[in-house]
């Protein structure tokens, strides 16, 4: 089969690979009918997520059809369309009972490597480096799934591919940024990235009952569609001071809860005092966290900070100081996609969101270098690139 | 921070005092690698920092030092009793005063540096002695015999995660190392483990302790090629979180100094090796299998055995 593989910075290829076989009963074959790229994939592209092994196959956004099941998946059937959730989750474990199925125990075969660098393991994803399991990804014409019985969702064969797709990752990514403000009547939230998640993230907080949305990007025609297909306010940060003009949209009082859907790109790990050594000695990157930073500064006092972009080491200069003095909260977590999926099918399926709205670019999938280039260079307007195999 | 660990099960004193003596002989073995460098590489820099003037001779005196002190540092952090070069760090500290003392006597001495690193040399001294006393006493801490402790939570009640184990030919299905176990008669097995180098070696292990649903604990028979002590220990966890489940482990590797040094340097630390163990477990308990993630290039140790498909029948998960 053709799979999208990553060959080491910046660089992807697609090429022919074993196709993938059934190696559990509880395991099931998709045949990926649509999938695409996500921003998070970016980080693996850069070269800037340790345990990436040249020609892993990448993807982790992705939905298809049943081709073949194991005998333990009773739920399902060939033929059927699925979505596949982003984390891989057995369904057993304490944290899976706890619906917090991103920390799942029992789903990533190389814990231990996560554990050295976050102290405990967080649930095995597609295609998204060794350390999170090393499971080849979705940017493929066939992908193996794991604890069938448990992730994928059924959608009805009457919505098109393009309006369930993101409820792999991105829709529940944004919606549960949203659900982490714990948004009261008249809230102000402000979201940092107007991105695919930023997107949806300011979609959902009106969802969700938000009296306004203020999106924060520097890209123009990303603040356009959030001002188009959402009714947010935007602000444009290298044009004005975002501080003070949250400050005073908001009567003085700062929003009420900020979200952070930009992320910073993940560290190498290693020598990583070395590398702080020299980033410190050389005034190298210290603007990474920004966005987090200026959520942070930008909350009013008492409020929620929530943050679903994307960190994968250490930050510097984090301002602990606003964080405990003014009361703020701070909420984070990969998406636990599992959870959202169903509510948010049934939102699509009542019209209260179309997902689609987000798509700039529809490649084939022997286009995904091309993809990827465009996404990361923000050519032609490029906000999501689907890929169809 | 209170430690929720039957005492039985905590490593005695005497082991826990030789850990800290040789993690203490370690950090010795660094400090003389480290002040071996610096010696080498910034003689005059060292030189001026204890008080002395810095001059030619004393540059090469503190090469010297410096070579002598990466002897010793390697020394100790090479060799499994490296009581003999601890001792040689007690000669070195008695050399370093001896020297410090001769440049108190020279006019243009900075005393108060001076005696400032002849304080420090003093209390490195102490250290080193009775560090090397320490591992030099008969049956004292050797680094051949390896110790490992480690924990798991696993969703399953205590029964069944001690039924499981107390078959004991089960028990490779998760651990990586042990090739096959077979029961051979009333508490007593015959196990087979891929050793150092992938070389196979086998002991027969008796069950000395056992209370139902709580612990099991078993020791090699006399005169066995491996000498291995273990227990595992299955206690609930609290508010229904399942059960908590604690190995610990002790064993000699087989072979000479040599080749126990070698599985050191290519073979898994043995806490790690455990941690993956249990994780195993785990998998298996909750879920009644091992996940794998791909079907080729699991050639490195670290990855977990394969099981081609098969589905492991575990007493309970799914």
């Amino acid at each position: 089969m053709k799979a999208n593989q990553w060959m080491g910075k910046r660089s992807v290829e697609v090429h022919d690979v074993a196709d993938p076989q059934i190696l559990d009963d509880r395991d099931a074959i998709v045949k990926v009918t649509c999938t695409a790229i996500c921003g998070s994939d970016l980080h693996l592209y850069n070269g800037l997520v340790p345990t990436m092994r040249s020609g892993d196959v990448l993807g982790h956004e992705f939905m298809g059809e049943v081709m073949e099941v194991g005998r333990g998946v009773k739920n399902l059937k060939t033929g059927e369309r699925v979505v596949v959730p982003f984390p891989i989750a057995c369904g057993a474990c304490a944290m899976c009972g706890k619906g917090l199925f991103s920390l799942c125990e029992n789903s990533n075969p190389n814990a231990w490597m996560a554990e050295k660098l976050w102290g405990y393991s967080p649930a095995g994803l597609f295609g998204y480096s060794h350390m999170l399991g090393g499971f080849p990804g979705g940017q493929a014409e066939y992908v193996r799934v794991p604890f069938a019985d448990v992730g994928p969702l059924k959608v009805p064969a009457e919505i098109p591919d393009e309006k369930v797709l993101f409820l792999s990752d991105i829709l529940p990514t944004g919606y549960m940024g949203a659900e982490m403000c714990n948004i009261q009547p008249g809230d102000v939230v402000a979201v940092w990235g107007a991105g695919p998640v930023g997107q949806f993230a300011i979609k959902s907080a009106y969802l969700l009952g938000a009296e306004r949305v203020i999106a924060i990007d520097r890209f123009a025609y990303r603040l356009r569609l959030a001002r188009e297909a959402s009714g947010a306010e935007t602000l444009h940060y290298e044009q004005i001071d975002v501080n003070e003009a949250l400050r005073e949209a908001t009567g003085g009082r700062g929003p009420d809860a900020c979200i952070d859907a930009v992320g910073m790109e993940a560290h190498v790990p290693g020598p990583l005092y070395a590398y702080d050594r020299t980033k410190q000695a050389l005034g190298l990157e210290t603007d990474r966290p920004f966005a987090l930073r200026q959520a942070i500064h930008a909350c009013r006092n008492g409020g929620t900070v929530s943050v679903i972009g994307v960190y994968g080491g250490f930050i510097d200069k984090f301002p602990m100081g606003a964080v405990v003095n003014r009361s703020l909260t701070i909420r984070t977590g990969q998406c636990h996609v599992q959870r959202y999926m169903k509510p948010l099918l049934e939102r699509i399926e009542r019209g209260e969101i179309d997902p689609s709205f987000v798509i700039t670019h529809r490649l084939p999938l022997r286009d995904a270098p091309a993809g990827f280039d465009m996404f990361l260079n923000k050519q032609d307007d490029c906000l999501k690139v689907v890929l169809r195999p | 921070m209170a430690m929720r660990v039957p005492s039985s099960l905590q490593f005695s004193p005497e082991a826990r005092s030789g850990l800290r003596t040789r993690r203490m002989a370690r950090r010795l073995g660094w400090l003389s690698v480290a002040l071996g460098a610096m010696e080498l590489l910034a003689p005059v820099a060292l030189a001026r920092a204890v008080g002395t003037r810095g001059r030619r001779s004393a540059r090469v005196v503190a090469r010297a030092l410096g070579v002598r002190e990466l002897a010793s540092g390697i020394g100790i952090l090479t060799t499994p009793r490296p009581a003999g070069w601890l001792t040689s760090r007690v000669a070195g500290d008695v050399m370093d005063l001896g020297l410090l003392v001769m440049a108190l006597a020279s006019p243009s001495a900075r005393r108060g540096r001076l005696l400032a690193a002849a304080a420090a040399v003093v209390g490195v001294a102490v250290l080193d002695a009775r560090c090397a006393a320490r591992l030099g006493a008969p049956g004292g801490p050797g680094v051949r015999t390896v110790r490992a402790r480690r924990s798991i939570t696993v969703n399953r009640p205590a029964e069944e995660l001690y039924r499981f184990w107390r078959d004991s030919s089960k028990l490779p299905s998760f651990m990586a190392k042990i090739e096959s176990v077979r029961v051979i008669g009333p508490g007593r097995s015959h196990w087979i483990a891929t050793g150092p180098l992938g070389l196979p070696f086998e002991w027969e292990a008796d069950v000395v302790e056992e209370r139902e649903n709580q612990l099991i604990a078993w020791r090699s028979i006399a005169g066995s090629e491996i000498d291995t002590v273990g227990s595992v220990w299955f206690r609930p966890a609290p508010g229904g979180r399942g059960t908590e489940v604690t190995v610990e482990l002790e064993y000699t590797p087989p072979g000479r100094e040599l080749t126990a040094q070698l599985a050191k340097l290519v073979g898994q630390a043995p806490e790690q090796q455990l941690r993956q163990d249990l994780q195993r477990f785990k998998q298996l308990m909750e879920t009644g299998r091992i996940i794998v993630a791909h079907d080729e290039g699991e050639r490195s140790g670290h990855e977990p055995r394969r099981h081609g498909g098969a589905v492991l029948v575990a007493g309970g998960g799914r």
